[in-house]
Protein backbone atom coordinates (compact mmCIF):
# COMPACT_ATOMS: atom_id res chain seq x y z
CA UNK A 1 0.00 0.00 0.00
CA UNK A 2 1.49 3.70 -1.00
CA UNK A 3 2.02 6.25 1.70
CA UNK A 4 3.18 8.90 -0.44
CA UNK A 5 1.88 9.53 -3.54
CA UNK A 6 3.70 8.46 -6.94
CA UNK A 7 3.63 10.80 -10.56
CA UNK A 8 0.39 10.00 -12.24
CA UNK A 9 2.22 7.74 -14.41
CA UNK A 10 1.56 5.02 -11.50
CA UNK A 11 5.16 4.69 -11.03
CA UNK A 12 8.75 6.89 -10.49
CA UNK A 13 10.64 4.54 -13.41
CA UNK A 14 7.73 5.11 -16.13
CA UNK A 15 7.56 9.10 -14.75
CA UNK A 16 11.15 9.32 -15.69
CA UNK A 17 10.73 6.98 -19.05
CA UNK A 18 13.15 4.34 -17.89
CA UNK A 19 12.78 0.78 -19.03
CA UNK A 20 11.52 -1.27 -16.37
CA UNK A 21 12.76 -4.82 -17.66
CA UNK A 22 15.31 -6.68 -15.40
CA UNK A 23 18.44 -5.09 -15.80
CA UNK A 24 21.76 -7.02 -16.46
CA UNK A 25 24.94 -5.96 -14.24
CA UNK A 26 27.29 -6.38 -17.30
CA UNK A 27 28.81 -3.05 -16.33
CA UNK A 28 29.87 -3.84 -13.04
CA UNK A 29 31.68 -7.45 -13.66
CA UNK A 30 33.76 -6.47 -17.07
CA UNK A 31 37.59 -5.43 -16.76
CA UNK A 32 36.88 -3.92 -20.73
CA UNK A 33 33.70 -1.97 -19.72
CA UNK A 34 35.74 -0.30 -16.80
CA UNK A 35 38.45 0.68 -18.97
CA UNK A 36 35.99 2.56 -21.06
CA UNK A 37 34.57 4.18 -18.07
CA UNK A 38 37.76 6.00 -17.29
CA UNK A 39 38.24 7.52 -20.35
CA UNK A 40 34.44 8.03 -20.98
CA UNK A 41 33.47 8.89 -17.16
CA UNK A 42 36.73 9.64 -15.03
CA UNK A 43 38.46 11.77 -17.67
CA UNK A 44 35.59 14.17 -18.75
CA UNK A 45 33.46 14.53 -16.10
CA UNK A 46 33.59 17.18 -12.98
CA UNK A 47 35.11 15.33 -10.01
CA UNK A 48 34.60 16.69 -6.69
CA UNK A 49 38.05 16.32 -4.60
CA UNK A 50 37.68 18.06 -1.67
CA UNK A 51 36.87 21.45 -0.11
CA UNK A 52 37.56 25.24 0.58
CA UNK A 53 38.45 24.40 4.49
CA UNK A 54 40.88 22.18 3.35
CA UNK A 55 42.91 24.96 2.20
CA UNK A 56 42.63 27.23 4.69
CA UNK A 57 45.77 29.33 4.05
CA UNK A 58 47.99 30.51 0.62
CA UNK A 59 50.22 28.09 0.20
CA UNK A 60 47.54 25.17 1.87
CA UNK A 61 47.67 22.09 -0.72
CA UNK A 62 46.52 18.20 -0.62
CA UNK A 63 47.08 15.65 -3.62
CA UNK A 64 43.93 13.66 -4.62
CA UNK A 65 45.04 10.21 -6.49
CA UNK A 66 42.45 9.85 -9.18
CA UNK A 67 43.27 6.17 -10.45
CA UNK A 68 40.00 5.54 -12.59
CA UNK A 69 41.70 8.85 -14.59
CA UNK A 70 45.28 7.72 -14.10
CA UNK A 71 46.08 10.71 -12.71
CA UNK A 72 47.11 12.12 -9.49
CA UNK A 73 46.49 16.21 -8.96
CA UNK A 74 47.86 18.77 -6.08
CA UNK A 75 45.15 21.45 -5.38
CA UNK A 76 46.82 24.24 -4.01
CA UNK A 77 45.69 27.74 -2.50
CA UNK A 78 47.87 30.43 -4.75
CA UNK A 79 49.45 33.74 -3.27
CA UNK A 80 46.90 35.46 -4.73
CA UNK A 81 43.83 33.04 -2.61
CA UNK A 82 42.69 31.50 -6.03
CA UNK A 83 42.20 27.45 -5.94
CA UNK A 84 43.92 25.79 -8.25
CA UNK A 85 44.96 22.19 -9.66
CA UNK A 86 47.68 20.80 -11.14
CA UNK A 87 48.82 17.41 -12.25
CA UNK A 88 50.83 15.95 -9.92
CA UNK A 89 54.04 15.40 -12.40
CA UNK A 90 57.39 17.18 -12.58
CA UNK A 91 58.10 18.57 -16.38
CA UNK A 92 61.82 17.28 -16.04
CA UNK A 93 61.73 13.73 -16.29
CA UNK A 94 57.84 12.57 -15.11
CA UNK A 95 58.43 12.15 -11.33
CA UNK A 96 55.55 12.80 -8.97
CA UNK A 97 56.03 16.34 -7.71
CA UNK A 98 54.27 16.32 -3.94
CA UNK A 99 53.88 13.11 -1.83
CA UNK A 100 55.62 11.92 1.40
CA UNK A 101 57.45 8.70 1.72
CA UNK A 102 54.39 6.45 -0.04
CA UNK A 103 53.94 7.26 -3.81
CA UNK A 104 50.66 6.32 -3.78
CA UNK A 105 49.64 7.45 -0.63
CA UNK A 106 47.48 11.13 -0.65
CA UNK A 107 49.41 13.97 1.94
CA UNK A 108 48.67 17.43 2.45
CA UNK A 109 50.50 20.75 3.92
CA UNK A 110 51.80 24.06 3.75
CA UNK A 111 54.03 24.93 1.45
CA UNK A 112 55.70 28.53 -0.93
CA UNK A 113 56.69 26.36 -3.68
CA UNK A 114 57.04 22.69 -4.38
CA UNK A 115 60.03 21.46 -5.06
CA UNK A 116 60.64 18.02 -7.04
CA UNK A 117 62.54 15.15 -4.47
CA UNK A 118 64.43 13.90 -7.65
CA UNK A 119 66.38 17.09 -9.11
CA UNK A 120 64.95 19.84 -7.23
CA UNK A 121 62.84 21.59 -10.06
CA UNK A 122 61.16 24.34 -8.00
CA UNK A 123 57.58 25.58 -9.15
CA UNK A 124 55.65 28.17 -7.50
CA UNK A 125 51.60 28.53 -6.24
CA UNK A 126 50.44 29.01 -9.36
CA UNK A 127 52.46 26.13 -11.05
CA UNK A 128 55.61 28.70 -12.87
CA UNK A 129 58.69 26.79 -13.19
CA UNK A 130 61.08 29.03 -11.11
CA UNK A 131 63.91 27.06 -10.33
CA UNK A 132 66.21 24.43 -12.95
CA UNK A 133 69.29 22.63 -10.91
CA UNK A 134 72.41 23.45 -13.28
CA UNK A 135 70.23 25.48 -15.56
CA UNK A 136 73.18 26.48 -17.53
CA UNK A 137 73.95 22.50 -18.78
CA UNK A 138 70.05 22.05 -20.13
CA UNK A 139 69.49 23.13 -23.93
CA UNK A 140 67.90 26.05 -24.46
CA UNK A 141 64.70 25.22 -21.89
CA UNK A 142 62.76 28.20 -21.79
CA UNK A 143 61.50 27.98 -18.26
CA UNK A 144 57.87 29.24 -19.21
CA UNK A 145 56.99 26.71 -21.05
CA UNK A 146 57.33 24.03 -18.57
CA UNK A 147 54.87 24.76 -15.84
CA UNK A 148 52.88 22.48 -14.40
CA UNK A 149 50.31 20.75 -15.96
CA UNK A 150 47.06 22.98 -14.79
CA UNK A 151 43.46 20.90 -14.55
CA UNK A 152 40.37 22.75 -15.02
CA UNK A 153 38.84 23.80 -11.16
CA UNK A 154 36.17 25.28 -10.15
CA UNK A 155 34.49 25.81 -6.58
CA UNK A 156 30.27 25.07 -6.18
CA UNK A 157 29.46 26.07 -2.51
CA UNK A 158 32.79 25.49 -1.08
CA UNK A 159 33.27 22.16 -2.62
CA UNK A 160 36.14 21.73 -4.94
CA UNK A 161 35.68 20.25 -8.45
CA UNK A 162 38.29 19.04 -11.00
CA UNK A 163 37.66 18.11 -14.66
CA UNK A 164 40.52 16.66 -16.22
CA UNK A 165 39.62 16.94 -20.01
CA UNK A 166 41.49 19.47 -21.34
CA UNK A 167 38.95 20.44 -23.93
CA UNK A 168 36.01 20.86 -21.45
CA UNK A 169 34.25 23.84 -21.55
CA UNK A 170 31.17 23.06 -19.71
CA UNK A 171 31.23 25.15 -16.41
CA UNK A 172 30.66 23.44 -13.01
CA UNK A 173 27.60 25.31 -12.45
CA UNK A 174 26.02 24.17 -15.89
CA UNK A 175 27.40 20.56 -15.00
CA UNK A 176 25.50 20.01 -11.64
CA UNK A 177 22.49 21.47 -13.27
CA UNK A 178 19.07 22.13 -10.96
CA UNK A 179 19.83 20.43 -8.30
CA UNK A 180 23.51 22.35 -7.94
CA UNK A 181 21.33 25.29 -8.53
CA UNK A 182 18.73 24.54 -5.99
CA UNK A 183 21.24 23.32 -3.44
CA UNK A 184 23.26 26.92 -3.25
CA UNK A 185 23.05 28.75 -0.18
CA UNK A 186 22.73 26.09 1.98
CA UNK A 187 24.95 27.17 4.76
CA UNK A 188 27.92 24.40 4.23
CA UNK A 189 30.27 26.80 5.41
CA UNK A 190 28.84 26.76 9.13
CA UNK A 191 29.69 22.83 8.82
CA UNK A 192 33.28 22.56 9.69
CA UNK A 193 33.53 19.83 12.34
CA UNK A 194 34.53 16.75 10.52
CA UNK A 195 34.72 13.20 10.60
CA UNK A 196 36.30 11.75 7.80
CA UNK A 197 36.06 7.93 6.97
CA UNK A 198 37.90 5.74 4.48
CA UNK A 199 36.96 2.03 3.15
CA UNK A 200 38.69 -0.40 0.41
CA UNK A 201 35.62 -2.18 -0.99
CA UNK A 202 35.73 -5.57 -2.86
CA UNK A 203 33.33 -3.97 -5.56
CA UNK A 204 32.38 -1.96 -9.02
CA UNK A 205 32.19 1.25 -7.84
CA UNK A 206 28.42 1.35 -9.12
CA UNK A 207 27.43 -1.18 -6.85
CA UNK A 208 28.34 1.02 -3.77
CA UNK A 209 26.01 4.35 -5.00
CA UNK A 210 23.56 1.38 -5.81
CA UNK A 211 23.15 0.54 -1.93
CA UNK A 212 23.20 4.04 -0.55
CA UNK A 213 20.41 5.37 -3.53
CA UNK A 214 17.63 2.66 -2.93
CA UNK A 215 16.39 2.82 1.01
CA UNK A 216 14.05 -0.50 -0.07
CA UNK A 217 17.10 -2.01 2.16
CA UNK A 218 17.35 -0.65 4.91
CA UNK A 219 14.62 -2.33 7.35
CA UNK A 220 16.04 -5.76 6.18
CA UNK A 221 20.03 -5.58 6.37
CA UNK A 222 19.97 -3.19 8.81
CA UNK A 223 17.23 -4.93 11.15
CA UNK A 224 19.68 -6.21 13.65
CA UNK A 225 20.65 -2.56 14.40
CA UNK A 226 16.72 -1.37 15.86
CA UNK A 227 15.16 -2.67 19.20
CA UNK A 228 13.24 -5.73 18.29
CA UNK A 229 9.92 -4.17 18.33
CA UNK A 230 10.68 -1.50 16.02
CA UNK A 231 12.67 -3.76 13.65
CA UNK A 232 9.62 -5.56 12.94
CA UNK A 233 7.15 -2.61 12.58
CA UNK A 234 9.48 -0.76 10.46
CA UNK A 235 9.84 -4.37 7.95
CA UNK A 236 6.24 -4.85 7.86
CA UNK A 237 6.33 -0.89 6.27
CA UNK A 238 8.78 -1.43 4.40
CA UNK A 239 9.83 2.09 3.15
CA UNK A 240 8.87 4.31 0.42
CA UNK A 241 10.39 7.43 -0.51
CA UNK A 242 8.76 11.32 -0.27
CA UNK A 243 9.86 11.82 -4.10
CA UNK A 244 12.62 11.11 -6.75
CA UNK A 245 14.11 13.45 -9.01
CA UNK A 246 16.37 12.74 -12.58
CA UNK A 247 18.08 15.66 -13.85
CA UNK A 248 20.75 14.58 -16.80
CA UNK A 249 23.23 12.35 -15.45
CA UNK A 250 22.10 13.53 -11.93
CA UNK A 251 19.62 12.41 -9.57
CA UNK A 252 18.13 13.14 -6.00
CA UNK A 253 15.47 10.95 -3.26
CA UNK A 254 13.60 12.49 -0.51
CA UNK A 255 13.13 10.54 2.43
CA UNK A 256 11.05 11.01 5.20
CA UNK A 257 12.48 11.49 9.34
CA UNK A 258 12.45 8.52 10.50
CA UNK A 259 13.70 9.04 14.11
CA UNK A 260 14.78 12.22 14.75
CA UNK A 261 13.40 12.73 16.74
CA UNK A 262 11.35 9.37 17.42
CA UNK A 263 7.16 9.74 18.36
CA UNK A 264 7.75 7.09 20.89
CA UNK A 265 11.06 6.45 23.26
CA UNK A 266 10.63 2.94 23.20
CA UNK A 267 11.71 3.44 19.46
CA UNK A 268 14.81 3.98 19.91
CA UNK A 269 17.80 2.28 21.82
CA UNK A 270 18.62 3.63 25.38
CA UNK A 271 22.26 5.25 24.01
CA UNK A 272 20.16 7.02 21.78
CA UNK A 273 17.25 8.14 24.28
CA UNK A 274 20.47 9.51 26.73
CA UNK A 275 21.82 11.23 23.85
CA UNK A 276 19.09 12.43 21.79
CA UNK A 277 20.73 11.56 18.86
CA UNK A 278 21.62 8.61 16.16
CA UNK A 279 22.00 7.20 12.69
CA UNK A 280 20.23 10.32 11.35
CA UNK A 281 21.65 13.13 13.60
CA UNK A 282 21.33 14.43 16.86
CA UNK A 283 17.59 15.39 17.71
CA UNK A 284 18.02 18.90 18.46
CA UNK A 285 19.23 21.14 15.17
CA UNK A 286 21.80 23.65 15.84
CA UNK A 287 20.96 27.18 14.69
CA UNK A 288 22.79 27.63 10.59
CA UNK A 289 20.49 30.84 10.90
CA UNK A 290 17.88 29.14 8.04
CA UNK A 291 14.85 27.31 9.31
CA UNK A 292 13.52 24.04 7.85
CA UNK A 293 10.82 25.67 5.90
CA UNK A 294 13.78 28.38 4.64
CA UNK A 295 16.23 25.96 3.16
CA UNK A 296 16.62 26.69 -0.16
CA UNK A 297 14.20 25.02 -2.81
CA UNK A 298 15.79 21.65 -3.93
CA UNK A 299 16.21 20.41 -0.47
CA UNK A 300 13.05 18.74 1.00
CA UNK A 301 11.43 19.19 -2.87
CA UNK A 302 7.73 18.19 -1.68
CA UNK A 303 8.15 20.59 1.46
CA UNK A 304 6.73 17.63 3.25
CA UNK A 305 6.19 17.93 6.92
CA UNK A 306 7.94 14.39 7.66
CA UNK A 307 11.19 14.74 5.28
CA UNK A 308 14.26 14.01 7.10
CA UNK A 309 17.22 13.87 4.62
CA UNK A 310 17.82 14.31 0.78
CA UNK A 311 20.33 12.21 -1.01
CA UNK A 312 21.61 13.89 -4.43
CA UNK A 313 23.50 11.56 -6.52
CA UNK A 314 26.21 13.56 -8.36
CA UNK A 315 27.76 11.93 -11.47
CA UNK A 316 29.87 10.08 -11.54
CA UNK A 317 31.15 9.85 -8.13
CA UNK A 318 30.07 12.18 -5.72
CA UNK A 319 26.97 11.69 -2.87
CA UNK A 320 25.53 14.78 -0.98
CA UNK A 321 23.21 13.97 2.13
CA UNK A 322 21.53 16.72 3.73
CA UNK A 323 19.87 15.91 6.87
CA UNK A 324 16.87 17.58 8.71
CA UNK A 325 18.98 18.22 11.62
CA UNK A 326 21.65 20.88 10.11
CA UNK A 327 24.11 18.05 9.26
CA UNK A 328 25.58 16.39 6.05
CA UNK A 329 26.93 13.49 5.00
CA UNK A 330 28.67 12.96 1.55
CA UNK A 331 29.72 9.88 -0.09
CA UNK A 332 32.81 9.33 -2.49
CA UNK A 333 33.81 6.20 -4.57
CA UNK A 334 37.20 6.26 -6.12
CA UNK A 335 37.41 3.14 -8.55
CA UNK A 336 40.87 0.93 -7.98
CA UNK A 337 39.85 -1.49 -10.79
CA UNK A 338 36.68 -2.80 -12.19
CA UNK A 339 35.46 -4.70 -8.42
CA UNK A 340 37.05 -2.62 -6.17
CA UNK A 341 37.24 1.34 -5.09
CA UNK A 342 37.76 3.24 -2.60
CA UNK A 343 35.03 4.83 -0.49
CA UNK A 344 34.89 7.54 1.42
CA UNK A 345 32.37 8.88 4.31
CA UNK A 346 32.44 12.45 5.37
CA UNK A 347 30.33 13.80 7.98
CA UNK A 348 30.14 17.53 8.56
CA UNK A 349 28.10 19.31 11.59
CA UNK A 350 28.40 22.52 13.04
CA UNK A 351 31.11 22.31 15.67
CA UNK A 352 29.70 21.43 19.14
CA UNK A 353 29.73 24.01 21.69
CA UNK A 354 29.95 21.57 24.79
CA UNK A 355 30.90 17.72 25.81
CA UNK A 356 27.35 16.81 25.39
CA UNK A 357 26.66 17.71 21.56
CA UNK A 358 30.35 16.64 21.03
CA UNK A 359 28.89 13.19 22.10
CA UNK A 360 25.75 13.82 20.28
CA UNK A 361 28.06 14.14 17.40
CA UNK A 362 29.98 10.60 17.92
CA UNK A 363 26.94 8.75 18.28
CA UNK A 364 26.19 9.54 14.71
CA UNK A 365 29.24 9.15 13.25
CA UNK A 366 29.62 5.67 14.62
CA UNK A 367 25.86 4.91 13.77
CA UNK A 368 27.05 6.24 10.15
CA UNK A 369 29.79 3.45 10.39
CA UNK A 370 28.07 0.87 11.94
CA UNK A 371 25.90 0.89 9.12
CA UNK A 372 28.43 1.28 6.49
CA UNK A 373 30.03 -1.80 7.19
CA UNK A 374 27.51 -3.98 6.88
CA UNK A 375 26.66 -2.08 3.41
CA UNK A 376 30.60 -2.72 2.10
CA UNK A 377 30.33 -6.43 3.27
CA UNK A 378 27.76 -7.26 1.69
CA UNK A 379 28.66 -5.45 -1.52
CA UNK A 380 31.73 -8.04 -1.60
CA UNK A 381 28.81 -10.81 -1.59
CA UNK A 382 27.16 -9.71 -4.51
CA UNK A 383 30.23 -8.52 -6.60
CA UNK A 384 31.32 -12.16 -6.40
CA UNK A 385 27.83 -13.64 -7.25
CA UNK A 386 27.43 -11.37 -10.40
CA UNK A 387 30.85 -12.11 -11.87
CA UNK A 388 29.72 -16.01 -11.29
CA UNK A 389 27.50 -14.76 -13.74
CA UNK A 390 25.18 -17.65 -12.79
CA UNK A 391 22.44 -15.15 -13.68
CA UNK A 392 22.53 -11.68 -15.70
CA UNK A 393 18.98 -10.72 -15.44
CA UNK A 394 17.76 -8.83 -12.21
CA UNK A 395 14.39 -7.18 -11.32
CA UNK A 396 14.26 -4.23 -10.17
CA UNK A 397 11.58 -2.07 -8.10
CA UNK A 398 10.29 1.37 -8.25
CA UNK A 399 12.09 2.28 -5.35
CA UNK A 400 15.24 1.53 -7.09
CA UNK A 401 14.50 3.75 -9.71
CA UNK A 402 17.78 6.01 -8.91
CA UNK A 403 20.10 2.39 -9.90
CA UNK A 404 18.54 1.74 -13.25
CA UNK A 405 18.91 5.53 -13.94
CA UNK A 406 23.06 5.34 -12.55
CA UNK A 407 23.66 2.58 -14.77
CA UNK A 408 22.08 3.85 -18.18
CA UNK A 409 23.83 6.71 -17.27
CA UNK A 410 27.16 5.01 -17.46
CA UNK A 411 26.63 3.46 -20.35
CA UNK A 412 25.67 6.41 -21.99
CA UNK A 413 28.95 8.00 -21.31
CA UNK A 414 30.49 5.11 -22.86
CA UNK A 415 28.30 4.73 -26.07
CA UNK A 416 28.76 8.12 -26.80
CA UNK A 417 32.45 7.93 -25.86
CA UNK A 418 33.11 4.84 -28.56
CA UNK A 419 31.20 6.59 -30.85
CA UNK A 420 33.20 10.01 -30.75
CA UNK A 421 36.39 7.96 -30.75
CA UNK A 422 35.18 6.04 -34.25
CA UNK A 423 34.27 9.18 -35.43
CA UNK A 424 37.91 10.56 -35.03
CA UNK A 425 39.94 10.63 -38.18
CA UNK A 426 42.72 8.49 -37.64
CA UNK A 427 45.65 9.81 -36.25
CA UNK B 1 48.54 9.56 42.18
CA UNK B 2 45.53 12.33 41.01
CA UNK B 3 42.41 10.77 39.56
CA UNK B 4 41.62 10.41 35.64
CA UNK B 5 38.17 11.85 35.76
CA UNK B 6 36.51 14.52 37.53
CA UNK B 7 35.48 13.39 41.39
CA UNK B 8 32.17 13.21 40.76
CA UNK B 9 33.05 10.41 37.78
CA UNK B 10 34.91 8.20 40.85
CA UNK B 11 32.76 5.45 39.63
CA UNK B 12 34.53 4.90 36.09
CA UNK B 13 37.62 5.35 37.43
CA UNK B 14 38.47 1.22 36.80
CA UNK B 15 37.66 1.84 33.33
CA UNK B 16 39.93 4.20 33.03
CA UNK B 17 41.53 2.55 30.09
CA UNK B 18 38.63 3.53 27.98
CA UNK B 19 39.53 7.58 28.09
CA UNK B 20 40.58 6.42 24.60
CA UNK B 21 41.36 9.29 22.17
CA UNK B 22 40.09 9.15 18.67
CA UNK B 23 37.53 6.62 17.54
CA UNK B 24 39.79 4.03 15.61
CA UNK B 25 41.66 3.31 18.55
CA UNK B 26 38.08 3.40 20.29
CA UNK B 27 36.55 0.61 18.01
CA UNK B 28 39.57 -1.75 17.90
CA UNK B 29 39.86 -1.70 21.70
CA UNK B 30 36.02 -2.66 21.25
CA UNK B 31 36.62 -5.68 18.51
CA UNK B 32 39.58 -6.91 20.78
CA UNK B 33 37.47 -6.97 23.91
CA UNK B 34 34.82 -9.95 25.37
CA UNK B 35 31.12 -8.87 25.14
CA UNK B 36 31.91 -9.69 28.98
CA UNK B 37 34.21 -6.82 29.00
CA UNK B 38 31.88 -4.73 27.59
CA UNK B 39 28.68 -5.22 29.21
CA UNK B 40 30.90 -4.51 32.72
CA UNK B 41 31.94 -1.00 30.93
CA UNK B 42 28.48 -0.37 29.83
CA UNK B 43 26.89 -1.00 33.42
CA UNK B 44 28.77 1.28 35.05
CA UNK B 45 29.05 4.49 32.16
CA UNK B 46 25.57 4.02 30.94
CA UNK B 47 24.18 5.26 34.13
CA UNK B 48 26.86 7.87 34.35
CA UNK B 49 26.23 9.11 31.09
CA UNK B 50 22.21 9.30 31.97
CA UNK B 51 22.36 11.39 34.72
CA UNK B 52 25.24 13.83 33.19
CA UNK B 53 23.58 15.76 30.54
CA UNK B 54 23.75 19.07 32.72
CA UNK B 55 27.49 17.80 33.17
CA UNK B 56 28.30 17.83 29.81
CA UNK B 57 26.28 20.26 28.92
CA UNK B 58 28.49 23.02 31.19
CA UNK B 59 31.60 21.45 29.97
CA UNK B 60 32.91 24.06 27.26
CA UNK B 61 35.51 22.30 24.34
CA UNK B 62 37.45 25.81 24.30
CA UNK B 63 40.30 25.26 26.65
CA UNK B 64 38.51 21.79 28.24
CA UNK B 65 40.66 20.50 30.87
CA UNK B 66 42.21 16.88 30.95
CA UNK B 67 40.18 15.21 33.37
CA UNK B 68 36.90 16.38 31.20
CA UNK B 69 38.78 15.18 28.20
CA UNK B 70 39.48 11.68 30.02
CA UNK B 71 35.21 11.87 30.62
CA UNK B 72 34.19 12.98 26.84
CA UNK B 73 36.52 10.17 25.74
CA UNK B 74 35.45 7.82 28.05
CA UNK B 75 31.81 8.42 27.03
CA UNK B 76 32.66 8.50 23.13
CA UNK B 77 33.99 4.90 23.90
CA UNK B 78 30.50 3.91 25.59
CA UNK B 79 28.99 4.93 22.38
CA UNK B 80 30.51 2.69 20.19
CA UNK B 81 30.17 -0.01 23.17
CA UNK B 82 26.52 0.48 23.25
CA UNK B 83 25.99 -0.92 20.05
CA UNK B 84 27.00 -4.82 20.51
CA UNK B 85 25.39 -4.38 24.42
CA UNK B 86 22.03 -3.18 23.13
CA UNK B 87 21.52 -4.63 19.54
CA UNK B 88 24.24 -7.37 18.66
CA UNK B 89 25.33 -9.34 21.73
CA UNK B 90 28.65 -9.48 19.78
CA UNK B 91 31.45 -6.75 19.37
CA UNK B 92 31.41 -6.65 15.68
CA UNK B 93 28.09 -5.56 13.89
CA UNK B 94 26.56 -8.59 11.92
CA UNK B 95 27.57 -9.46 8.69
CA UNK B 96 30.55 -7.36 8.55
CA UNK B 97 32.75 -10.30 8.10
CA UNK B 98 36.75 -9.00 7.78
CA UNK B 99 35.58 -5.34 6.35
CA UNK B 100 36.75 -1.95 8.13
CA UNK B 101 36.25 1.40 8.08
CA UNK B 102 38.47 3.46 9.36
CA UNK B 103 38.88 7.36 10.75
CA UNK B 104 40.99 9.57 8.10
CA UNK B 105 40.03 12.93 9.58
CA UNK B 106 38.64 13.34 13.61
CA UNK B 107 38.43 16.54 15.90
CA UNK B 108 41.36 17.45 17.53
CA UNK B 109 39.19 16.37 20.80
Amino acid sequence: MAYFPKPSEGSWTEHFKIDTGPVSYADSISPDFYELERDAIFRRTWLNVGRVEQLPRKGSYFTKELDAARASVVVVRGTDGEVRAFHNVCRHRGNKLVWDDYPREETKGTCRAFTCKYHAWRYDLEGKLTFVQQESEFFDVDKSEYGLLQVHTEVWEGFIFVNLDPENTTPLKDYLGKFGQGIEGYPFHKLTQVHKYRAEIGSNWKLFIDAFAEFYHAPILHGGQYEAGEAARIKKYGYEALSYDIDGPHSMVSSWGGIAPPKEKAMVKPIERALRSGLFGPWDAPDVGLTTEQLPPAVNPTRSKVWGMDSFVFFPNFMLLIWRPNWVLTYHYWPTSYNTHIFEGTCYFVPPQNAFQRIQQELAVVSFKEYGLQDGNTLEATQTMLESRTVDQFPLCDQEVLLRHLHSTAQGYVREHQQRRSAAPAS
Amino acid sequence: MGNVFPAEFAALEPFADWAVPGERARYAKRVSSTMKELQAFYDVAFPLLEQSTEYLENVSLDGIGEEDKHLLWAFCALVTVAFPVEAWGQPRVPDSGPSSIDAVVEPAV
